[in-house]
């Protein structure tokens, strides 16, 4: 097909979408409605499991099998994207060199990345009270490692990074929410069922399940994007491919 | 306000389509793609909102003095957020390899079946 | 007061979207897709969803255009040869 062809068919689509979106946006309920009977249901389901932050209760609880759902999206893909930047067979690997950095950056990640960690760690674990879970909490700790790169060079970040060790901790992170609702279909008599002490509203221990839930997907998260990170850097640090080696451009 | 809200979310939805047709490059298809995504978190988060309400998170309200906005499409955009940075990942991962055998990433040039 | 904020920042996203998606190049739309992910963050924030602020914060503005950077890093560092394959698909873009 040419690309004016393309265009044509798209246009043509896209007209008959517009068309048909506009006209379901004028049924809609109108924008700022007050009419959100799924809400207020969740608000008082979540209320009830003495969980604060109702975004997390119906992520980790009323709808906790739906997030079930997300994790093997996101181990399969950590999984895919690991076997596709694999090294080849016709790949050299280099290693990569030591790296001079201005001191005030130096100073500046050194300063920033600890207190980083100790952020992404506490949005983890307050995510049954204020902003934040297992899957904000896990790219700021995923991110604040690769300040190391940052404020270092390539070789202190592998220092920081045991790959081997992270890719069992995903698994793990990974097989512990399914075991997680095993563990509540067995005390519960339900999969997923919130089978914990709801504790008291409005502190660290409150929410049953949801904050292990939290713990774990919080751990899946950063352990699976600090990998996906390491080998796309991998890729563009540590490996030269053949043509590069004839042509000498490294 | 009316419906401008989700029709912003549509436009966005389309012209990210209109980039992902057009585009000669996979890793700019990609970053369309991504365009394409965010238009969901629009429509979703804009059919969630409420007029003159606050967060879904009773930490420091007590709950039934102000009405909250619908806290069901946040969980929806949420962890759709995260997954879809991993699974765009995905993509340029296969470009990647796309690159390392098919030395294009132009869409177009990939014509025939190479074993 | 608050509806002006929403129309502001819908208004930003959607010019952001469109400038991203016209940006053919893919290093350059790495950046506006950073700016996208901040604007989006901007709008979530107004439009009362901190949960999902945050989460695009992370990944819209640092994370996503950061692969996207490596990518086209690793994809055009590389000369095409020039012997038996065209050089397609590197059109503008640097040869680092």
């Amino acid at each position: 097909m040419t690309a004016r062809a393309r265009l044509a068919v798209f246009l043509a689509a896209a007209a008959v979408i517009a068309a048909f979106f506009t006209a379901e946006c004028t049924d809609l309920p109108p924008f700022g409605t007050d009419s959100h009977p799924y809400g207020e249901r969740a608000v008082a389901a979540a209320l009830d499991r003495r969980t604060a932050n109702v975004v997390s209760s119906v992520n980790f609880d009323i709808r906790a099998f739906d997030t079930l759902g997300e994790e093997p999206i996101l181990f399969g893909t950590v999984l895919g994207a690991t076997l596709l930047l694999r090294q080849a067979r016709d790949e050299r690997h280099r290693r990569a060199e030591a790296e001079r950095v201005m001191p005030t950056t130096r100073l500046f990640g050194a300063l920033l990345l600890p207190v980083t960690l100790v952020v992404g760690v506490y949005i983890v674990a307050h995510g049954q009270l204020s902003p934040g879970g297992g899957f904000q909490g896990g790219v700021v700790l995923a991110t604040a490692l690769h300040l190391a790169y940052v404020a270092a060079d390539y070789r202190a970040l592998k220092k920081l990074r045991p790959l081997a060790v992270l890719d069992v901790a995903d698994s793990l992170a990974a097989a512990s929410y399914s075991l997680i609702g095993l563990a509540g279909l067995i005390a519960g008599g339900a999969f997923l069922k919130n089978v914990l002490p709801l504790g008291t509203f409005n502190t660290i221990t409150s929410g049953g399940t949801v904050p292990v839930l939290n713990a774990a997907v919080g751990v899946e998260v950063a352990c699976g994007l600090i990998a996906l990170l390491a080998h796309f850097l991998d890729q563009t640090i540590e490996r030269t491919d053949p043509d590069q080696q004839r042509y000498g451009d490294t | 306000m009316g419906t401008w809200v989700f029709l912003a979310a549509g436009w966005v939805l389309l012209i990210a389509l209109y980039g992902l047709v057009t585009s000669r490059n996979l890793i700019h298809a990609i970053g369309c793609l991504a365009v394409a995504q965010s238009s969901t978190y629009l429509l979703l988060l804009a059919v969630g909102y409420r007029r003159e309400a606050t967060a879904p998170v009773y930490s420091d309200l007590t709950p039934g003095t102000r009405p909250v906005v619908d806290p069901v499409v946040q969980a929806l955009a949420l962890t759709d957020v995260v997954v879809g940075a991993t699974v765009t990942a995905l993509l340029l991962a296969l470009t990647i390899q796309l690159r390392k055998r098919h030395h294009t990433v132009d869409p177009q040039a990939l014509i025939g079946l190479k074993g | 007061m608050n509806q002006w904020l929403i129309g502001a920042a819908v208004a930003f996203v959607v010019l952001a979207a469109t400038t991203a998606v016209l940006t053919r190049e893919p290093a350059r739309q790495a950046v506006v897709l950073s700016v996208l992910g901040l604007g989006l963050a901007v709008l979530f924030a107004v439009l009362q969803a901190p949960d999902v602020a945050l989460s695009q914060l992370a990944v819209g503005t640092a994370l996503t255009p950061l692969l996207i950077l490596l990518t086209v890093r690793k994809v055009t560092r590389r000369p095409t040869r020039p012997d038996d394959h065209p050089a397609t698909g590197d059109d503008g873009q640097d040869q680092k």
